[in-house]
């Protein structure tokens, strides 16, 4: 019985059949059509989706496996949460390598996108802390991949958008850390160029790196607040840590007009005026330093039932003008929403074959769907992108036409040969133009 | 120190429930069908807290079995002090009516077979006079209805049987706790179409460890559920009848 389905950005929707799984050694249900995992489906687009297929549903593989609290080896079940990790392995000194922007995601989500966090710059993605993992294809075989053993199916399924098999478990790498706070600073700034001037000075010096801009003030494009920080060390624990756990839900869809273009001008105005020093540092939580918007569940409601797309590109980094051109159209353009991020790309190489990041800037921010207009701007976009050597980000996605994207990922090809024959999606239906 | 003995222990809702244990160091005896699943509850258990966890696979349907299962449980951890019943089958309705064989053999798995764990069990706790023994029952047993009353006979009988067994160990100083879980989002429902009254096992978990702790007789998961049952069970039996519930 097909139901209808959508991701975290609520477009498209779909209709498929959904399959739980129970446990890791479950087999794949025998059927005819295409199959692909789905974890917390906290991906905007449709690389989590399978139209008029099945997806195999993997939060019921929630079990640990092993803990190693002397080394940080975490041996566990792929549709465990990175949130399940962090109230697992925080007490014990023990933090995610890597994280986006939400925890609410799940490991085997994390390595099929290849994910990257705020400490990209000198961490890479998460998939390089990625010992191993098991693959469960098709053909009913399970392989265990790493850097040793199918090496080539190992970086193709990291980042490989779930179409190279199910990722049963996975062993990874956490790193240390002496307490839960992280030290931060946030500094205002007012155009592109001083931003790129902060990224360049706080590299170095700073684990976490990113920054807020308003894409909706044309008076002064890119102004915007910096944020970096800093794991405590031994020496800083505070005496006592106050930790908060106060949740908010957005109920229900809110009616589109509540976002419109004054409302997200004023939200921009007080976001970016709320300190009233040009720059501030505190001591905070890891919780809400790393992840704001979970504290807001649900909050892709506020955009309505028509969704919203997101949008994130990374270009070349000596091409500034690039960027500013970039926010420039978006801002004339009056479509965006209030979540725009900038951040600074590193050089660590990523394992994945059909990794998104590389070295570069990169910018996310949300449009709520108005039509037409909103396609044809991302559209354009796309192809400043292109011409200037970028990408966008296949995870944000819901709309991305086969030329750009094969432009962007010119080893889709070779990449295709490692694709499982009974695991498909909607993206990769889409920008392959199979049907 | 808690010491837990999950009978039925593959079971998305108890899976949950000892998961909260685990995190309060408990040690765990399992008992559920299957090996392989066992082992990987006892692995998960151990890295979020657990102190120790040993488990038994077993079909629950062997009766002669359980008092040698119960007495290496008590022996394993040194005693016990909970104990969660959490097995059951919901058996095609249709298809027990046609067959007696399967109606029987539901009757067994969901009422018989805790009958007898109780038994043993009961005489365990009395004589120790301390502990709790927890058993998930369901909304179903409050009123038979033509969808599913071979299901709901056999919680309802569980209903009364617990009854009597608290009043017998009151005075004994145990608690009987009669869980009721209204729809719950778990394998055993995985072909029904969810709604608004769905819950999540973990809901119903954080539930049922409140109302060990709190000693309750009987609770509702989640809450609303008294009340819709309150109705259900008031509705007039000349009425009732011809509803199609
Ligand atoms: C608020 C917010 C902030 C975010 N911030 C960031 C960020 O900073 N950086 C970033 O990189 N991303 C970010 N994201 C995106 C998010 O991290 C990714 O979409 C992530 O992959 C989602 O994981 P999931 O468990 O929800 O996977 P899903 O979205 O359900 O699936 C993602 C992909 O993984 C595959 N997959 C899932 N499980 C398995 C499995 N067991 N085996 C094989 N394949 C599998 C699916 O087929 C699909 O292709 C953010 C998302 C949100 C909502
Ligand atoms: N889900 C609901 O909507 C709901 C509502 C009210 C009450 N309940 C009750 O809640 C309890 C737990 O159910 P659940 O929702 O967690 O579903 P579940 O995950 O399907 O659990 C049922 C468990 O019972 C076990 N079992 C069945 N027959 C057995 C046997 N002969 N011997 C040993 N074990 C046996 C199953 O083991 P296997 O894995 O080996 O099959 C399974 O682990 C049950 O008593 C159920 O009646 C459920």
């Amino acid at each position: 019985m097909a139901q209808q389905y959508e991701s975290w950005g609520r477009f498209p929707k779909v209709f498929q059949h959904i399959h739980p799984l129970q446990w890791r050694s479950d087999s794949l249900p025998l059927t005819d059509q295409k199959i692909l995992a789905q974890g917390l489906g906290r991906s905007y687009g449709d690389v989590c989706l399978n139209d008029k297929q099945t997806i195999l549903a993997t939060r019921g593989l929630n079990r640990f496996i092993h803990f190693d609290a002397h080394t940080g080896k975490l041996y566990c079940e792929s549709g465990v949460s990175l949130a399940e990790i962090l109230d697992l392995c925080v007490p014990q000194g023990w933090f995610l390598p890597v994280t986006p922007g939400t925890k609410f995601v799940t490991i085997g989500g994390a390595i099929a996108n290849d994910v990257h966090g705020k400490n990209h710059h000198r961490a890479g993605t998460f998939g390089r802390y990625v010992l191993q993992f098991e693959l469960l294809q098709s053909s009913g075989e399970r392989l265990i991949c790493s850097s040793e053993k199918h090496v080539e199916l190992f970086k193709a399924t990291i980042g490989g958008l779930g179409l190279t098999g199910l990722i049963t478990w996975a062993k990874i790498q956490l790193k240390r850390i002496h307490h839960r706070a992280i030290h931060t600073e946030s500094i205002q700034f007012e155009n592109i160029e001083a931003f790129f001037e902060l990224a360049e000075q706080s590299d170095e010096n700073y684990e976490y790196t990113m920054s807020w801009v308003d894409c909706n003030y044309t008076k002064q494009i890119g102004r915007g607040i910096f944020f970096r920080g800093n794991h405590i060390t031994e020496y800083e624990i505070p005496e006592k840590w106050k930790i908060s756990s106060k949740k908010l839900t957005i109920p229900m869809d809110l009616p589109g007009f509540i976002l419109n273009p004054w409302s997200v001008k004023l939200f921009n105005f007080l976001y970016y005026h709320q300190q009233k020093q040009k720059s501030v540092s505190k001591l905070a939580d890891y919780d809400p330093f790393f992840y704001p918007l979970d504290a807001i569940l649900q909050w892709n409601c506020m955009y309505g039932k028509r969704g919203f797309l997101q949008y994130q590109c990374v270009v070349p980094y000596e091409d500034h003008r690039m960027i500013t051109e970039i926010l420039n159209q978006i801002a004339k353009s009056g479509l965006s929403s209030f979540l725009a991020v900038l951040k600074n790309f590193g050089e660590v190489p990523s394992p994945g074959i059909l990794s998104f990041p590389r070295k570069g800037v990169t910018l996310a921010l949300d449009f709520p769907i108005k039509g037409a207009q909103t396609f044809a701007l991302l559209d354009s976009l796309d192809d400043k992108v292109r011409e200037c050597g970028g990408a966008v980000y296949p995870c944000k996605d819901a709309r991305l036409s086969p030329i750009n994207f094969q432009a962007y990922y010119p080893q889709w090809q070779a990449f295709s040969q490692f694709i499982d024959p009974q695991f498909s999606s909607s993206f990769w239906r889409r920008v392959t133009g199979e049907t | 120190m808690r010491k837990v003995l999950i009978i039925g222990a593959t079971s998305a809702i108890a899976q949950e429930t000892a998961k909260i244990y685990a995190q309060q160091q408990a040690a765990f005896f399992l008992v559920a069908r299957n090996q392989e699943k066992l082992a990987a509850i006892a692995d998960d258990l151990k890295v979020r807290g657990a102190t120790q966890v040993d488990y038994h696979a077993m079909d629950i349907n062997e009766l002669d079995q359980h008092s040698t299962v119960i007495e290496q449980a008590a022996a394993c951890l040194t005693g016990l002090n909970t104990v969660l019943i959490a097995h059951g089958t919901l058996d095609d309705q249709k298809v027990c009516e046609q067959n007696f064989a399967k109606t029987e053999l539901a009757l067994k798995t969901n009422f018989l077979s805790v009958v007898s764990l109780l038994t043993d069990l009961a005489n365990r706790f009395e004589k120790q006079r301390y502990g709790c023994i927890a058993v998930i029952s369901s909304v179903a047993g409050d009123r038979g209805r033509q969808s599913n009353y071979i299901y709901g006979t056999a919680k309802g009988a569980l209903n009364l049987f617990l009854q009597g067994l608290r009043n017998r160990l009151h005075r004994h100083n145990i608690c009987v706790l009669t869980i009721k879980p209204g729809f719950v989002d778990s394998p055993m429902t995985a072909s029904f179409k969810k709604g608004l009254l769905w819950a999540k096992p973990e809901i119903i978990a954080k539930g049922i460890v409140k109302a060990i702790d709190k000693r309750k007789n009987e609770v509702y998961l989640p809450w609303f559920w008294w009340g819709i049952m309150f109705i259900i069970s008031n509705i007039p039996e000349f009425i009732f009848k011809r509803m199609k519930l």
